[in-house]
């Protein structure tokens, strides 16, 4: 019988006499005093808490707001800052050719005579980010399936952290690497072997004995976007149940078949989510790409041409653009930019919540 | 006949599975590579470059030897503590209604969808809007606009930070367990008070792990920063002015032909990736080791 102190609480008895006005009965002035505890007269007098819940709760309403402010203040600039170019141009911005007056040759930039077009900087983007995937994601489809599946548990971790340290590495470091060591790599080196086995398709041409190009920034694109690819695989082939993997050995699979089939069959859609989100990074990418790929806006059939690519301009000619339509040309492209990016994610983003149900706890 | 082409069959299985098993070893070998090769040339190119002219002197004109790049790190120490004063408390606050008070409703999923978004718009779009902003309007009651500043360039990083300290601290905020919550409300302690002190302090060690993700992230960002905060040769610590930034500057002179400038690239590199490596193993470290369950 455990011999616990309650504290009498009872309450006053003048708190609920109703008023009777005076009265001759003479009401003995000592009613029994009421204990009143400790915790209950201090909460009485610290009074309601209803004003600093609503003001509170109004505060994190307001910081929860400044996303949506911030994307609509980003969608609002870029678009009143692009006005010059879409009134001039219109659409046709996006795809137009026209010549210089004065060399009769086919131009795409040319902020002399005001005549703009995004056309190289698609072209260039779509490039290079395309090469990126085509490298990236046998790649890290790989190396999930390794970590997974394969790898002992010991050297588990150590792994997963090794490339998930390639994310947190700056764009700005895989420039520098890339111009001092991988660009002179495959110029001496890659480039020759390509042109020889492969020239004769017409996608690797003899002219341009820089390195920069498409292809220097296709490859780096596939390092930076690898990681996010690899470690989102990871996650939605984790979720898949062991019961599916079970099953299939239970059949008589073997390794490979049990991932095929019970793993890889089942993260389907996730993985198709973790490729395009790491599309939308690569699409976006400014630095490494800046450096890379030559900055030339003119569009080659070859991968190991020049290019440039829209972020590459933008990061490139918006400090020294002088005239007003130069600049609008650029924030147009920025536009472009924006709304590209944001669709690419957003339908990676819906497909990735559909596969693991819920938020992805991998935020990149 | 039928046990041979079985056999072949089991064969081809067994074939297909260890060069399967080579492959994803090949790839991720493949993978590891470039890392490697990375810190290699990090720790090579750089550390030799690394002495305490670096740390404390700006950079020489072009031509001569030594020089450092004292101003772009304390120009981005002062960036991203704008950023971070900026980021921080909106992104946390941002948390808190997702956890606490819009729990499950449209407007929390569209938060959280839209922060999500936000994560993936490339990073000179964000420059942009800034530079938009502020950068170019000119009203003059309003003291950073009208002309770069290192303002503008933290407001950038600011915004970038949001949405990644939002989303992490709201799933932080998520994990303290109810009963915590509903025992201070039993007692009578306000709203307000409990989120506060109880729910924000159980969730700290891992609040303070999304906010370093975040810093580690923002910290190595350079394209919002080229038209913002534009660069500066010389000491300078004013919010008005344009400042230098380490990535900047890493940048400038990764581009420039002059081989004393690579040579300073280097260092200034090896520099920002051991401050951000640092940043991610301490949060591996405090998320393997079981502190986010809620002890701290």
């Amino acid at each position: 019988m455990v011999n616990v102190n309650v504290p009498d609480i009872r309450i006053s008895q003048a708190q609920f006499q109703p008023e009777t006005g005076p009265s001759d009965v003479d009401v003995p002035a000592e009613v029994p005093a009421a204990e009143v505890s400790a915790v209950r007269s201090f909460l009485l007098s610290r009074g309601s808490s209803a004003t600093a819940d609503r003001l509170f709760a109004w505060l994190m309403l307001l910081c929860g707001l400044s996303i949506f402010v911030i994307v609509s203040l980003i969608a609002l600039e870029l678009v009143l800052r692009s006005q010059l170019t879409w009134h001039k141009f219109g659409f046709s911005f996006f795809y137009r050719v026209f010549t210089d007056p004065d060399t009769h040759m086919t131009m795409f930039w040319d902020p002399v005579n005001e005549q703009f077009s995004a056309r190289p900087f698609i072209y260039g983007t779509l490039v290079s980010s395309f090469l990126s995937l085509l490298l990236a994601v046998p790649l890290a489809i790989g190396v999930a399936v390794f970590l997974t599946e394969m790898c002992p548990r010991v050297l588990r971790g150590p792994l997963a952290f090794l490339t998930e340290l390639l994310a947190a590495i700056p764009s700005v470091i895989y420039g520098l690497w890339a111009v001092t060591v991988l660009v002179p790599l495959l110029r001496e080196h890659i480039n020759p072997l390509l042109i020889k086995l492969f020239g004769w398709t017409g996608f690797f041409a003899d002219d341009n004995p820089t390195g920069l190009g498409y292809l220097s920034a296709g490859v780096i694109l596939a390092i930076m976007i690898l990681p996010i690819i690899s470690s989102l695989t990871r996650e939605v082939m984790s979720v898949v149940p062991h019961s599916q993997r079970e099953a299939v050995l239970a059949l008589g699979a073997t390794r490979w078949e049990m991932i095929r089939m019970g793993v890889l069959r089942n993260a389907r859609i996730g993985i198709v989510g973790a490729i395009i989100l790491g599309l939308g990074r690569a699409l976006g990418e400014t630095m490494a790409v800046a450096m890379v790929i030559g900055a030339t806006p003119e569009i080659h059939r070859s991968l190991l041409a020049n290019g440039s690519s829209m972020a590459t301009v933008i990061a490139n000619e918006y400090a020294e653009a002088v005239s007003d339509m130069h600049l609008s040309a650029l924030t147009e492209i920025g536009l472009a930019l924006f709304i590209v990016t944001i669709i690419v994610n957003a339908f990676a983003q819906l497909l990735l919540w559909a596969v693991t149900r819920g938020t992805p706890s991998q935020v990149n | 006949m039928n046990t041979q082409s079985s056999n072949l069959r089991s064969q081809i299985r067994a074939v297909t599975d260890h060069t399967v098993t080579g492959l994803a070893i090949a790839a991720t070998l493949i993978v590891i590579a470039p890392l490697i090769a990375i810190f290699v040339y990090l720790v090579y190119k750089g550390a030799s470059s690394l002495n305490l002219a670096f740390f404390t002197q700006i950079p020489k004109p072009v031509g001569e030897t030594g020089g450092g790049m004292a101003n772009s790190i304390v120009g981005s120490a002062i960036l991203l503590a704008l950023a971070s004063v900026i980021g921080i408390p909106i992104g946390i606050g941002g948390g808190i209604f997702l956890a606490e008070f819009g729990r499950g409703g449209k407007l929390a999923n569209a938060i959280r969808f839209t922060a999500d978004v936000l994560n993936g718009v490339p990073s000179i779009v964000m420059g942009l809007a800034a530079y938009a902003l502020i950068v170019v309007p000119k009203i003059p009651f309003l003291p950073f606009t009208g002309h770069f500043s290192a303002f503008s360039g933290g407001v950038a990083l600011g915004f970038m930070m949001i949405p990644t300290v939002c989303r992490t601290s709201e799933e932080m905020l998520l994990m303290v367990p109810h009963a915590i919550r509903e025992a201070a409300l039993g007692l009578g302690v306000p709203n307000w008070r409990s989120v506060l002190s109880i729910s924000l302090k159980t969730a700290s060690p891992g609040i303070i792990t999304g906010c370093m993700l975040a810093f580690a992230r923002v910290a190595g960002e350079t394209a919002p920063l080229i038209f913002t905060v534009l660069g500066n040769q010389f000491w300078s610590s004013s919010l008005n002015q344009p400042i230098a930034a380490l990535p900047l500057q890493i940048y400038v002179y990764a581009m420039s032909p002059y081989d004393d400038w690579h040579r300073l690239a280097w260092a200034g590199s090896l520099v920002l990736i051991v401050l951000i490596v640092v940043a991610v193993s301490l949060v591996r470290y405090v998320t393997s080791r079981g502190i986010l369950k809620g002890n701290s």
